[in-house]
């Protein structure tokens, strides 16, 4: 039944296997494991502190682990950044050159990533057309923030990792971002996200990484969480997982 | 195009917009035109210029440097996510760094004397060797910028760190070389010195600037002995040899330190 059922199960896109990383003396991760199924909105989730950024800047290779393995549309996470090809990122904070145009900060990518044909969907949407003649200076942080999210959906990427990806939006611009996130995994991408916001976590996660104190405290459906916890949330079931005793 | 190369042409498109770029370069110009109208004539200027450039250049170079990186982070960040590797990424922003301040410096220092000095020949061999020994440490200071701020995770001790690097190199080291010369008075410390001159930047470019208009009697025996080290073609050439090994020694330790950052 086991075997029958792994079979039917599709092959993860990110597997992370035992990955532990300490900054000095201070363990972040520890022996941390789980694997993010393809075509899949997965959400990590942790109180602050817990190593959620630091996964995620471990994938990207932004940080070395210092043991385990983490292994990406089956390329290893090492020194050659080819793999990072099939990666859309949006970072927290929209962090671009403030002397360049939105339009020369879209030109610098398109030519570090030597790829043409980008998705100008998400700019049309967004409004963000007008907006990309206007030095990033000049932007507000709202406009920026669709700029961050219009970067990393661009390039038709298979994976897309976004850190707090509304945090800063506009309900309307939230709510066109929430719309491509779910579009996107309709067309077979895979998504990784972070967010304090339960409740848009809960409208658009599948499955769930819980991370606490740098363990992996719960790795699953969304759904089966809510469920074996016994409450009727996210917030709930995630609360639930906190104050229980460590086993 | 290499991805280095790609990544400077937009820190050069980038920086040469920035204010401060444009604002350090304005400084240099007034100053060096003020200099000009009442400090009398070219070479004359060029030694007033002398401890600007000395004092001046590696201190913008060291906090404008570090501060650039610090602000830079979650751009390089985001920059790391793409497929680049992180020596070209490095080489693009220290590239387009140091050759926008070296620019601002070329044009603060050198636009006046086009028309301040026009048709002063004397002006020429000591402006040259200015604008040289002011680029030159640019690149140094700004190599020097990156490696501290990629060595001190905190912004306020890197730029403590920057700041007490700057202390020594203007004044902390010239201290302990007078120190060293009367501690050993007896003994004949002309070659030492010469050897602890090549160890500082600061002084390096001085020395060459001193020699080339024509101050180094005013230093007694120990200014004939540099004259004659410096002054020779030999001596010239280790002399810039070593003001670009202060380029390449942090550069090389701060793309190492870049290599294996974790950000």
């Amino acid at each position: 039944m086991t075997d029958s059922l792994t079979l039917m199960l599709p092959q993860p896109l990110l597997e992370v296997s035992e990955v532990s990383k300490s900054f000095g003396r201070l363990p972040v991760l520890r022996r941390v494991s789980f694997g993010i199924r393809a075509g899949r909105i997965t959400a990590i989730l942790g109180p602050n502190a817990a190593g959620k950024s630091t996964v995620i800047k471990t994938i990207l290779g932004l940080t070395r682990a210092d043991s385990g393995r983490i292994v990406v549309n089956g390329n290893p996470v090492s020194e050659d950044p080819g793999y990072r090809a099939g990666i859309g990122y949006m970072p927290q904070a929209a962090p671009f050159p403030e002397n360049l145009t939105g339009r020369e900060v879209l030109a610098m990518l398109r030519e570090l990533r030597e790829e043409a044909g980008e998705d100008t969907g998400l700019l049309r949407e967004l409004e963000l057309e007008g907006e990309l003649s206007k030095p990033v200076r000049t932007m507000s942080g709202g406009t920026r923030q669709k700029l961050n999210a219009a970067v990393a959906f661009m390039f038709h990427p298979s994976l897309l990792i976004l850190d707090e990806p509304t945090a800063g939006l506009d309900p309307v611009a939230s709510r066109i971002l929430k719309r491509k996130i779910r579009s996107v995994r309709s067309e077979g991408a895979t998504v990784i996200l972070t967010s304090h916001v339960l409740a848009e976590v809960e409208g658009l996660a599948d499955d769930l990484i819980v991370l606490l104190d740098g363990r992996v405290a719960y790795t699953g459906t969304l759904r089966h969480l809510v469920e074996t916890s016994g409450e009727d949330g996210l917030e709930g079931a995630v609360a639930y997982l906190m104050q229980r005793p460590a086993s | 195009m290499k991805p280095g190369a790609r990544v400077l042409k937009h820190e050069l498109d980038n920086l040469r917009r920035s204010r401060w770029v444009w604002g350090y370069a304005l400084l240099l110009l007034l100053l060096t035109d003020a200099l000009l109208r009442f400090g009398g004539g070219g070479p004359r200027v060029v030694v007033s210029l002398l401890n600007v450039v000395l004092l001046f250049v590696p201190l913008v170079s060291l906090v404008f440097g570090a501060m650039y990186l610090y602000g830079a982070r979650e751009f390089i960040e985001l920059l790391l996510a793409q497929p680049v590797r992180r020596p070209a990424l490095f080489v693009g922003l220290y590239g387009g760094l140091s050759t926008s301040l070296a620019a601002a410096f070329a044009i603060g220092v050198g636009a006046p004397f086009l028309w301040g000095a026009r048709g002063d020949g004397s002006v020429v061999g000591p402006l040259a060797m200015l604008m040289m020994v002011g680029v030159l440490l640019t690149f140094a200071f700004v190599a020097l910028a990156f490696l501290i701020a990629l060595l001190f995770q905190d912004r306020a001790k890197g730029l403590g760190a920057a700041i007490a690097v700057w202390f020594t190199a203007t004044a902390l080291y010239d201290a302990l070389l007078v120190f060293v010369v009367t501690a050993f008075s007896d003994y004949p410390l002309e070659t030492p010195l010469i050897g602890l001159t090549l160890l500082n930047p600061v002084d390096l470019g001085r020395m060459l600037l001193l020699l080339q208009v024509d101050t180094a009697a005013l230093m007694g025996y120990t200014g004939a002995v540099f004259e004659k080290f410096f002054g020779s073609r030999a001596g010239l050439v280790l002399a810039a040899g070593a003001l670009i090994g202060w380029t390449i020694l942090p550069f090389w330790l701060g793309l190492r330190r870049f290599r294996m950052k974790d950000f």
